[in-house]
């Protein structure tokens, strides 16, 4: 018998089409798995009627010939994305009970091509964290576990954890500095941060707005692409949202990858990175070398500046995307003597020290005196940056990096030690300075045990040449390695 | 871009200093303006909501106005369409590149924590405003730029004793915001600027100018210096020339600007004569004690932190664009004042208080039609403009139209009717009586020319006052007498020009 | 550049943050540890460097002026934590 949660989600799409199950089975047994999963603290919100509801509306679709590319596979939603008349947090207390009316581009393109929602995922508190111990409802407990218990990397630290074990077949997720491709590397599972502007960030909480980056995360390279076939697409109420057409992604794994040049960056063999990520990331050049492609050395000079230049661009536009958090209108009031410290006292109340600080970092980059010193600064940086990759890209066709510099960490870890643990990103965070396609998924297991994750980055809109990449390195890894079910 | 920084205006139409005399000496004032006025459109600048005045509160508020998570900003075309419209009719350079950026602060009127605005790159930069004086003078206004930024909700303080009641309504309204150089030098002349800013908005279209409901307000600017400061700052082009300056925020009315005005430039030299200085801030002015007061609250740690709205791209505007809506510019009030001096020979002043507001100028154009442009002018402007003034009526709903005044004037022009019997006439017109031909002949107003019957009415009047006849030989302005008794007699119809004519012959003038 | 404790008292009455007195020491010395990191981008020679402040190569898009939102003060106020008569109820504000 199958178990339906281990199925991929082309397979049970697969498996609906020729009516071997129901929606509605497909869809109780994922919400038994969530419920059984709590240990994890995945989900923080489970909306299992919800989910049975749509379920037998999807059944009733496929009756009627009508169902639509996702039709009746169930997914979990990070809770960055606002739900209609689901309670929507970005794991901060300072949202409270906020149940938006109006739904989020991205789930309602979900919802119109027939998926159910599971219910919210954790993640970091308005995703500014990479180990998910910044969420408001406490830190998601990965499913790879060794002595002890480890972080699913974050921000989409729910969302990577509940695909990695099996609660859903696909999730989605939110990247702002790595946020998707760090947990999938951590998880052993296929994330993908699309080129800015592709998905909508209509809907979305915002943390960094020029960063922010809306895309899946899936058990495997095709299933990836499915979602992300849905999930993306010009909104006009976004006016950074992409003017261009949809491919189906999905159509480019499996194609050959003969003759594409692939840059490897010297930049991103850095001090102390454990020997075990450069022994797979020459496995994945070897890999790609063997499928066909020219491996090519190239230069990203600007790459140790990535990570300071993120962390003044991204908390000063956050100090400013998260004034509006200020009691007056929903969430969080802690009543004061007077209105400023009404605002004070609600937004010392409702925020986390992490997004505190990055609140005040972000205000002290952009108050004057300091705003060109800082901000300006990093803006030119950025700009340095995304020409290094401009010319890399007049010689390859795409990079193949590690995802992070490290398998999977302790729980508590790095807590105290806000630099140690933005060092997470330093691999994933130029691509979103420059606004390019990443894609992160799963090239073997250290010697503990853990997934270790590769990263490809593309050209602009290229995400096609990523799903076809992905596809070879994930044929030749064959990494078929699931986390041993202990919750 | 259009090159337009154009100054055409000689020295002689700068601006006039108004000396204001302190104890120490004399001081002027130099001011500046930064005027909001409310861009006339069906939607929010950001935002689908519906722009107006007098809704129920909070039904005009979207998702995005109200800064709910996740929501984001789309710029209404319309908007970038009014501003730039607003600009070609200052005569100033449109940007074809600018941006938005954010000014943060925390008010509870201002939803997302930040406003929207341009700070770095306006959208429209240097132009002109020529400005008519009281007395039919002129001066230039230089504009420094005009940006589009979004308006704030209402706070209400009055609705509850220990809460403000907030309506977003108006919250995300697009404002331009009009920056004047401090070319002015005296609350009339702000007042003035702020007057014939107005009447270019409205003939443009592109803001209502409604003072009333804040749709036009000014943000003052007032310093004072030591007389020559203000010649030495035009010279030099440095502020040093001039005093610290004060903000008094949101004046609207053309009143309560001059007030405000003078009441700051008064406490400002007070201080300096007391050997105090003046601390640049922002305040406000309260209209019944008619004085300015610091907003300390606003003070407080004022740091915007303007930074790039990483929610909106770079504004590019298609030249093909901004050439389409200068061709569609409608004629503006200084090139309508010109033309009605050369085609009707009005003169400027005249011409002047015509163009201010459009439907007057629309209203004299279609009375004076082939008729006496100065008695029409004078009929529009003074008689039926003081009437509707009266209660509180535009020429665009005047009960009396510009085919009656036509009308009215023809009769006066044909000698049908005296000016002083017109009076009389207009007066009924207005009374609602009906047209004035039909007025005179039913009220049998009709000028008496006709000679024989005035010739009897003369020979009566100097058979029985030959002594005033004969006086009239050595003193012939005495003939004055003759003409009010002639008047007198025939009721005020007896036409002057023929009744002067027979005085003159009987009473032996030649 | 090392901020002290009187910086970040501001900074956090700039971002309506109350932090009390025994956090603002802590605060300054984390806060001065991550600027010292960042200050490594001064090795950076931006000299004639564009700003990047997206990564969109396109221009700003623009909508029609048509009304197609609002007439719903209900939906606008259905998180208010305090409503009264459809406004927002807030805490006095003294001007
Ligand atoms: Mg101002
Ligand atoms: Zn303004």
């Amino acid at each position: 018998m199958t178990v339906l949660t281990d199925l991929t989600l082309k397979a049970a799409l697969d498996g609906l089409a020729s009516k071997s199950f129901s929606a509605e089975e497909l869809t109780r047994a994922h919400v038994a798995a969530v419920e059984a999963a709590r240990p994890l603290n995945a989900f923080i919100l489970e909306t299992p009627d919800k989910a049975v509801d749509m379920a037998k509306a999807s059944d009733a679709r496929r009756a009627r010939g009508e169902a639509g590319r996702l039709d009746g596979a169930p997914l979990g939603i990070k809770d960055l994305f606002c739900t209609e008349g689901v309670r929507t947090t970005a794991c901060s207390k300072i949202l409270g009970d906020f149940k938006p009316t109006y739904e989020s581009t991205v789930t309602a393109n979900l919802w119109r091509d027939g998926a159910v929602m599971l219910g919210k995922l954790n993640l970091d508190e308005f995703a500014m964290g990479s180990s998910n111990e910044t969420s408001a409802f406490g830190p998601v407990v990965n499913p790879w576990k060794i002595d002890r218990e480890l972080t699913p990397g974050g921000s989409s630290g729910g969302s990577a954890a509940a695909v990695a074990a099996g609660l859903c077949l696909g999730a989605t997720a939110t990247d702002t500095g790595g946020s998707i491709r760090q947990p999938a590397s951590f998880t052993g599972t296929v994330g993908i941060k699309p080129t800015y502007g592709r998905c909508s960030r209509w809907g979305i909480v915002a943390f960094a707005s020029s960063l922010d980056q809306a895309g899946p995360i899936a058990r495997t390279v095709e299933d990836a692409a499915i979602l992300m076939t849905s999930m993306a697409g010009h909104d006009v109420k976004d006016s950074t949202s992409l003017d261009v057409e949809v491919p189906d992604f999905s159509q480019f794994v499996g194609k050959s990858v003969k003759g594409l040049r692939i840059g490897i960056p010297k930049q991103y063999r850095v001090d102390g990175m454990p020997a075990e990520i450069e022994k797979l990331w020459e496995q994945g050049i070897a890999w790609l070398k063997e499928a066909g492609c020219e491996i090519v050395e190239v230069s990203l000079p600007h790459t140790k500046y990535a990570l300071p230049a993120y962390y003044i661009i991204a908390p000063a536009e956050a100090s400013s995307n998260l004034a509006r958090y200020d009691g007056m209108r929903y969430g969080l009031r802690v009543e004061g003597a007077n209105l400023t410290e009404t605002y004070e006292n609600s937004r010392a109340a409702g925020f986390g020290e992490e997004v505190k600080r990055r609140i005040l970092i972000g205000t002290y980059v952009l108050s004057a005196g300091y705003y060109d010193a800082y901000y300006l600064k990093a803006l030119k940086v950025r700009r340095r940056i995304a020409d290094d990759f401009d010319q890399a890209f007049g010689k390859v066709d795409a990079l193949l990096t590690p995802t992070a510099p490290s398998a999977a960490f302790g729980l508590g870890e790095n807590a105290d030690d806000p630099l140690a643990m933005y060092l997470n990103d330093i691999f994933t965070v130029t691509v979103n300075l420059a606004g390019l396609p990443g894609m992160s998924l799963p090239g073997g297991l250290d010697a503990q045990g853990l997934p270790l994750g590769l990263q490809l980055i593309g050209r602009p809109l290229d995400e096609g040449t990523l799903f076809s990449l992905g596809g070879a390195i994930e044929k030749a890894a064959d990494f078929q390695a699931k986390p041993a079910k202990w919750w | 871009m259009r090159g337009a920084r154009r100054y055409l205006h000689s020295m002689s139409e700068t601006t006039n200093t108004k000396l204001i005399r302190g104890r120490t000496g004399d001081w002027e004032i130099v001011l500046g303006l930064e005027v909001h006025a409310q861009v006339a459109s069906n939607a929010k600048l950001f935002s689908g909501a519906a722009v107006g005045a007098g809704a129920e509160p909070n039904s005009q508020v979207s998702l995005v106005d109200a800064a709910m998570p996740g929501m984001l900003p789309v710029i209404n075309r319309r908007c970038v369409e009014q501003a730039v419209r607003t600009g070609l009719g200052l005569k100033a350079q449109i940007n074809l590149k600018s941006r938005f950026d954010r000014k943060n602060y925390f008010y509870p009127d201002l939803p997302q924590g930040y406003q929207i605005s341009q700070f770095k790159d306006p959208v429209v930069g240097e132009g002109e405003v020529i400005v008519e004086r009281d007395d039919g003078s002129t001066f230039v206004v230089g504009i420094e730029r005009l940006h589009l930024e979004q308006d704030a909700g209402k706070s209400l303080h009055d609705q509850d004793p220990n809460a403000t009641y907030v309506d977003l309504n108006r919250a995300g309204t697009a404002l331009m915001e009009i920056v004047s150089k401090p070319h002015m030098r005296s609350s009339e002349e702000a007042a003035a600027y702020v007057k014939k800013l107005r009447t270019i908005l409205i003939y443009l279209g592109t803001c209502d100018g409604d003072m009333e409901k804040g749709n036009l307000r000014a943000d003052v600017n007032v310093s004072v210096c030591r007389p020559g400061g203000h010649d030495r700052f035009r010279e030099t082009g440095s502020f040093s020339h001039l005093g610290t300056r004060c903000e008094i925020k949101n004046v609207n009315s053309f009143r309560y600007i001059q007030q405000a005005i003078e009441y700051e430039a008064r406490r400002q030299i007070e201080i300096l004569e007391d050997g105090g200085s003046i601390n640049q801030e922002t305040r406000l002015f309260d209209p019944g004690k008619g004085e300015t007061r610091s907003m300390r609250s606003k003070e407080e740690a004022h740091d915007y932190r303007y930074f790039p709205d990483p929610d909106l791209l770079p504004l590019e505007l298609d030249p093909a664009w901004v050439k389409a809506i200068e061709d569609s510019l409608p004629e503006l009030p200084d090139a309508k004042k010109a033309r009605l001096q050369s085609q009707y020979g009005l003169s400027a002043y005249d011409a002047g208080v015509l163009i201010i507001e459009q439907d007057k100028a629309d209203f004299y154009e279609l009375a004076a039609r082939g008729r006496d442009a100065k008695l029409t002018s004078n009929w529009v402007t003074n008689e039926l403009a003081a009437k509707l003034s009266a209660s509180h009526q535009d020429f665009a709903d005047s009960p009396i139209g510009p085919g009656a005044i036509a009308e009215l004037v023809t009769l006066i022009e044909q000698g049908v009717i005296s000016s002083k019997i017109a009076k009389d006439v207009f007066e009924r017109m207005w009374a609602g009586e009906g047209a004035p031909g039909d007025i005179v002949e039913k009220q049998g107003l009709t000028q008496m020319s006709d000679t024989g019957e005035l010739e009897a009415i003369i020979d009566k009047l100097i058979a029985e006052n030959p002594g005033q006849a004969a006086a009239v030989k050595d003193k012939p302005q005495a003939i004055g007498w003759f003409v009010g008794q002639v008047m007198k007699a025939t009721g005020g119809k007896g036409n002057p020009g023929v009744v002067n004519g027979l005085l003159r012959g009987k009473l032996g003038l030649g | 550049m090392a901020i002290d404790a009187a910086t970040v008292r501001k900074v956090a009455r700039l971002a309506r943050i109350a932090e009390p007195e025994d956090r603002l020491e802590p605060l300054a010395r984390e806060i001065s540890g991550i600027l010292a990191w960042i200050e490594q981008l001064e090795e950076v020679d931006t000299d004639g460097v564009e700003p990047m402040t997206t990564s969109v190569a396109a221009t700003l898009p623009m909508r029609e002026d048509v009304v197609t939102e609002g007439g719903d003060p209900a939906k606008v106020l259905a998180n208010a934590p305090k409503a009264a008569k459809d406004f927002f109820v807030v805490p006095k504000v003294v001007e």
